[in-house]
């Protein structure tokens, strides 16, 4: 399997906090990969430096084997990165189908080239015209219901849908998704995850996932980082990296004594 | 979606309505035009607005367009409208686009203050520079179409129509403009700028080009009030002429790009009257009807088409 994202000692220090130690990881195509670890671990910072939106002060992002590590978010999103948010970034008075509208405005704007006004005028990796796209993007998370209605109104578990629908729409071939399921019952966790997975597959992206809930984790990831204290402390196969003793203790706080544990203060 | 498509007639419709009627009312024309070309400026805002951004200085590209067309004519002869108007698109394009390299990196308050403050640098400018006539500015050679004058009975008419099709154009334009890829990140952008970022679209980019547009339209609404007042001077780009164009803005709402008219035919009328009726407090009156627009109607005058029409958007 070829490597999709590589990173190499990525650093980050917010004055006394150190956000990321050292991080070097490297993800492979079609991998699905579950990012655990306490809150301030260092997930959600890991995340932003990959797409740009942090700039490490030390280390290196590749993607696709090009150093993005310069760039800014619209550029890494243009290669071909998708990203959603913990806390859904919707445009909250425009109707869910213009949220859409929006995003797939945008993938067909950069599809055509610069400073020529008749470019394609189907989206690309649809081959559909823009309205069109969209409904169907709709339709496939399950939001048609939701169409005209502004997404500033929308219930939580929806918005969180739209925000999701909106990033997978530009069909990235690396999805990051902070913390999907956050904020959202518990029922409907496992219907999120099956929607995104379904949309997922027919697109052929690479998953990295920023999760809490270890039911989802276990159900979903085909490798998961364990996080702690800026560290990458466990790197495996679910059932493997649940099973690790620092993991238990200090990230899903199922082991209480340090006994047998003891790696991760090193 | 019933709007999109009832937009482009509601246009035509007035276009037509407004040729119609200018020669029942020649007494109105000129009323009509100034308020046509303030109509252009304030659609500029429009655009503006809906991205999040307050101008307080669109006296500055006004400006820029009535003394292009001002110096076309007085200094080498050019007395051709649609040439005029063509001078002022592009000085007041070329200056918002050069401008707009630095606005573009500023929201909210510091965008129009920092707005405001290059207006009031070209009215400086202005008023020191005593071949453009200083403070008192300079009166406009007389403009013409296609070789005729646009004066007398038939010319101002036709200065008139020439006034509608260019807003009606302008209109739309922006119409169109808005169902672009580019042109729907107006709203994106006021309502989530990391979003669109991370859609992968520059947000400074589409902000540099909504405003040159803007500036742009607001170079026509100069030229236009030039060639039917014959006088520019730098008043045009003075603060209070900028803050006109966002009370009419305000006063019209964003909601169609029809609005800036209807609101600036309104403005012209309001002030006119209360000129007339009283000279000494004529703002009074403005203010007035400013504080009843605010409290209950909140979204501008287009709110009340909309209220009509069952709260369609």
């Amino acid at each position: 399997m070829s490597v999709l994202l590589e990173t190499r000692g990525l650093h980050k220090r917010f004055g006394a906090v150190v956000a990321a130690k050292d991080i070097s990881v490297a993800i492979e195509r079609d991998s699905v990969v579950g990012l655990i670890g306490t809150n301030g671990a260092g997930k959600t910072t890991f995340v932003n430096m990959v797409t740009g939106y942090l700039k490490p002060d030390q280390g290196s992002v590749r993607f696709k084997g090009r150093d993005v590590t310069p760039l800014h978010p619209r550029q890494i999103t243009r290669l071909g990165v998708g990203r959603s948010f913990q806390i859904p970034q919707l445009y909250d008075s425009l109707s869910a189908y213009d949220n859409v509208v929006v995003a797939l405005g945008i993938a067909l704007r950069n599809a055509r080239p610069r400073w020529l006004a008749r470019g394609p005028r189907l989206v690309p990796g649809y081959g559909l015209p823009l309205e069109e796209a969209a409904e169907q993007v709709l339709e496939r998370f399950g939001l048609a219901e939701f169409r005209d209605r502004p997404a500033g109104v929308l219930p939580g578990g929806v918005r969180k849908l739209l925000d999701i629908a909106m990033t997978l729409a530009l069909k990235p071939e690396l999805l990051l998704l902070d913390e999907p399921t956050s904020g959202v019952s518990s029922e409907e966790k496992f219907a999120i995850m099956d929607r995104i997975m379904r949309a997922v597959r027919g697109s052929g992206a690479t998953v990295l996932f920023v999760e809490h809930d270890m039911d989802i984790v276990s159900r979903y990831a085909s490798r998961v980082l364990a996080f702690y204290d800026g560290r990458v402390i466990a790197d495996g196969a679910p059932a493997e990296v649940l099973a690790d003793p620092d993991v238990q203790l200090y990230v899903t706080g199922t082991r209480t004594t340090a006994e047998g544990a003891g790696h991760a203060d090193d | 979606m019933n709007t999109d498509k009832r937009t482009p007639l509601l246009l035509l419709s007035s276009l037509l309505a407004l040729l119609a009627v200018g020669p029942l009312l020649p007494e109105w024309q000129f009323l009509a035009t100034l308020a046509l070309g303030k109509g252009l400026v304030v659609l500029g805002l429009l655009l503006l607005l809906r991205t999040g951004l307050v101008s307080f200085g669109q006296g500055l590209y006004y400006c820029l367009g009535g003394y292009a067309a001002g110096v076309m004519g007085h200094y080498w002869g050019v007395t051709d409208a649609t040439l005029l108007l063509l001078a002022a698109a592009l000085v007041s394009g070329v200056a918002a686009a050069v401008l707009g390299l630095l606005l573009a990196r500023y929201r909210a308050i510091f965008f129009a203050m920092l707005s405001l403050a290059l207006s009031m640098i070209l009215y400086g400018l202005l008023a020191k520079s005593q071949t453009l006539g200083s403070t008192d500015g300079f009166n406009l050679a007389p403009p013409t179409l296609l070789g005729f004058p646009l004066a007398g009975y038939e010319g101002r008419y036709a200065l008139y129509s020439l006034a509608c099709v260019l807003a009606f154009l302008a209109a739309l334009g922006l119409h169109y403009y808005f169902r672009t890829p580019l042109g729907r990140l107006a709203t994106a952008i006021r309502d989530n700028e990391i979003r669109v970022e991370y859609l992968g679209a520059s947000v400074r980019g589409a902000v540099h080009v909504k405003y040159t547009i803007a500036g742009v339209l607001a170079g026509l609404g100069g030229a236009l009030t030039g060639m039917t007042v014959g006088h520019i001077d730098p008043e045009m780009a003075y603060w209070t002429t900028s803050g006109e164009f966002v009370f009419i803005a305000i006063l019209s709402g964003t909601g169609s790009v029809a609005a800036p008219f209807l609101g600036s035919f309104i403005y012209e009328l309001v002030r006119t009257f209360a000129y007339e009726y009283s000279p000494n407090t004529w703002q009074l009156a403005l203010g007035a009807v400013m504080l009843l627009i605010i409290v209950f109607l909140p979204a501008g005058l287009w709110s009340l088409f909309r209220r009509r029409q069952g709260g369609a958007a």
